[in-house]
């Protein structure tokens, strides 16, 4: 009597198994979708939408169920909005933080709770080093890698004393550091801003004297905008140029900069100009859902749904057989918008990154890939990382 | 040299915080009412500013639209919501207020897009202009510098020497008096509220060629500005004024020169920390040093 009941039990269970397999996927992304910083995330959430759209609803062959929360920028919000994802939605997958504070704070508990988690910017070194974990993949980059190929570039160009600039906190200090791991020439100056400033003029000032060849600026969102113009406004755009990575420099941004950005050279892992069918049809898609230009954080969205769909392709949509599915994700059996793309040993990139010049192309200012910094760069941490 | 330039540099950043500090310390001085949204109008006028001038090309025009703009949208807050918290607690006005900052942050976005917006300095403004020999400084911070005095004259001109500006005195010493006197004290404080929030969107279009015009521009400077009247005495345009320039001063020679004398004691490398620890401390370490010595702030409104 027993055993009948238990084969039942197992019949029923067996029964409902290709019905549960046809219920949709569940992805939960918590991102910035109000206050400042929110045109990240709804770039990062509009290029995620696009690859499940461009699907007919399904990624990879498999109906996905798509749960959007805001985090405004706030990492106890984020925690909260993940707690409820993973208890009440039961979410199998999580993606969408794009400040990596907040990504410090959520990322472990996702992954502790044995969900896989795919960072679509984010990428603090404490989780690609020591914290790494094997249900956390990052699509993006790890923070330092742009900074890096931008000391890299001006290496190359012979730069031998430059000024440097970011805010007084741990992104901007790891940014400092990822430059000047590749970057070998003397330093003008070294200044810490602080985080939200808006007037640059004593800094300005202060980096006239010093007399440098070049400036090196991290200074992510409104910062960026402000000092940019600010340093047109003292008349520095044509004596001493500037660089950065592509976040002051990104569609999400030229636009508030105007013609100071104009000829700037700055550093990214992908360009709307890549040549690569994957990234055509993305330009194009974004385009023509949104009605404007896609941005670097837009790529990034994309690439991590892409991502997902090439994992959910290849299990067939069974997000319960962990193993399988992290085996899956490892592959990054997709083609990505940047072209080239693999994971290291710790789930980060290794990836080519490119020099890119701000052009103005029909009246519009955006980016034009103008050479190569690094072919298939890792990033530095990859070593700690013991999974 | 540079110390001269610095030095402007500071008075410019101080006159920008005295134009946002101007509206707020009368609201609070005179109608007693704590209003976070101050920041939210500074962000609207902005915003108008950055569209105006976007469409016809013109700052001038930019600027004619967007003080209006911030003066109704001032008015009609006051009339709507803020007229009800004038008895209520301080507390009851910081969370009401706070509510009008996400309300506003998310009409912008929602209006304008996330994106932020551009905003261009006047082309007759765009140059530099040599101070001193050898020394150029950008003309439309020359020109925020004169706006924001000029608005310091006007402002004294009508608290002292207008009827509105007595009748502003008087309703901030006893209200129920002037109301007895046959004063329509709710229409005053409307139009003082009017004229506060037009000060944040004047701040705001001035503020915009130079900083980013962008969903939630007002927060990070609206704790700067309360800085600025808890220095200067609450309600005291005066006090504004003087507690604008010194939080201006401060800040800007803290930011340029601390991390170098940091730097000749200990070495760059440890000094680019602490020196810029620091000098976003230094503002604060005035305040408290300010309100230990003069609890009231350096012109406290009599009364």
């Amino acid at each position: 009597m027993n055993k009948r009941l238990i084969a039942l039990a197992v019949g029923m269970v067996l029964a409902t198994s290709p019905a549960a397999a046809a219920q949709a996927v569940k992805i939960g992304m918590i991102t910035t979708l109000s206050g400042g910083g929110s045109a990240l995330g709804i770039d990062i959430r509009d290029g995620f939408q696009l690859a499940v759209d461009q699907g007919g609803g399904k990624l990879g062959g498999v109906a996905v169920e798509l749960i959007v929360e805001d985090d405004a920028r706030k990492p106890a919000k984020a925690t909260d909005i993940a707690q409820r994802m993973l208890n009440r939605d039961k979410v199998d997958i999580m993606t969408g933080i794009v400040w990596s504070n907040l990504a410090i704070a959520v990322v472990p508990k996702v992954t502790r709770a044995g969900v896989f988690y795919i960072s679509p910017n984010a990428g603090p070194s404490l989780l690609a080093g020591k914290g790494c974990h094997p249900n956390y993949f990052n699509v993006a980059w790890q923070n330092d890698n742009l900074h890096e190929a931008m000391g890299q570039y001006l290496t190359d160009k012979g730069y031998d004393n430059v000024y440097l600039l970011a805010p007084n906190y741990p992104a901007g200090k790891d940014a400092l550091n990822g430059f000047k791991r590749f970057y070998k020439g003397g330093i003008a100056g070294e200044v810490y801003t602080k985080l939200g400033q808006k007037d640059y003029a004593a800094e300005i000032a202060a980096l006239r004297a010093a007399k440098p060849d070049g400036v090196f600026f991290f200074l992510p969102g409104g910062m960026g905008i402000s000092f940019l113009k600010q340093y047109d406004q003292a008349g520095l755009t044509r004596q001493i140029p500037v660089f950065g990575p592509a976040f002051s420099f990104d569609q999400t941004i030229l636009a508030a900069v105007g013609e100071a950005a104009l000829g700037v050279i700055n550093t990214s892992q992908w360009s709307k100009d890549l040549d690569n069918p994957a990234n055509k049809a993305f330009v194009a898609g974004f385009k023509a859902a949104y009605g404007r230009l896609p941005s670097l954080y837009a790529s990034q969205g994309y690439d991590a749904a892409r991502l997902i769909g090439a994992a959910l392709a290849a299990t067939g949509g069974n997000v319960a057989d962990k193993d399988a599915f992290r085996d899956a994700l490892r592959a990054a059996g997709f083609e990505s918008v940047r072209g080239k793309f693999r994971f290291g040993p710790n789930h980060h990139p290794i990836q080519d990154i490119y020099v890119r010049q701000v052009v103005k192309e029909d009246g519009v200012l955006t980016n034009k890939v103008i050479g190569k910094a690094f072919t298939d760069h890792a990033d530095a941490y990859a070593a700690l990382c013991k999974m | 040299m540079l110390i001269v330039e610095q030095v402007l540099n500071g008075l410019q950043l101080g006159v920008m915080l005295f134009l946002l500090a101007a509206g707020l310390t009368l609201v609070l001085g005179i109608m007693n009412l704590i209003n976070l949204a101050h920041g939210s109008l500074y962000m609207i006028g902005a915003f108008v500013a950055a569209s105006v001038a976007g469409w016809t090309g013109s700052f001038v025009l930019g600027l004619l639209a967007a003080l209006p703009a911030a003066a109704l949208v001032g008015m009609a807050i006051e009339v709507v919501a803020l007229r009800r918290l004038y008895a209520r607690d301080h507390l009851d006005q910081v969370l009401a207020t706070f509510g009008l900052i996400l309300f506003f942050n998310e009409l912008v976005s929602i209006v304008w897009g996330p994106r932020a917006l551009f905003l261009d300095t006047p082309r007759w403004l765009s140059g530099a202009v040599e101070i001193l020999p050898g020394l150029p400084y950008p003309a439309y911070r020359l020109a925020v510098l004169a706006v924001g005095l000029a608005v310091a004259v006007f402002l004294a001109w009508l608290v002292r020497r207008t009827r509105l500006g007595m009748l502003i005195r008087a309703g901030a010493t006893n209200r129920e008096m002037v109301a007895a006197l046959g004063v329509n004290i709710r229409l005053l404080y409307t139009l003082v509220f009017g004229l506060g929030a037009m000060l944040a969107g004047l701040a705001g279009v001035m503020a915009g060629p130079i900083y980013a015009v962008e969903v939630g521009m007002g927060e990070h400077i609206l704790i700067l500005t309360f800085v600025v009247i808890v220095i200067g005495g609450i309600g005291s345009i005066r006090g504004a004024l003087a507690g604008a320039l010194l939080v201006g001063l401060v800040d800007t020679l803290g930011r340029a020169f601390l991390p170098t004398l940091f730097g000749a004691a200990m070495g760059p490398a440890a000094a680019s920390g602490v020196g810029a620890s620091l000098a976003s401390m230094a503002i604060y370490i005035v305040m408290a040093a300010v309100l230990a010595l003069r609890p009231r702030g350096l012109f406290p409104v009599h009364g």
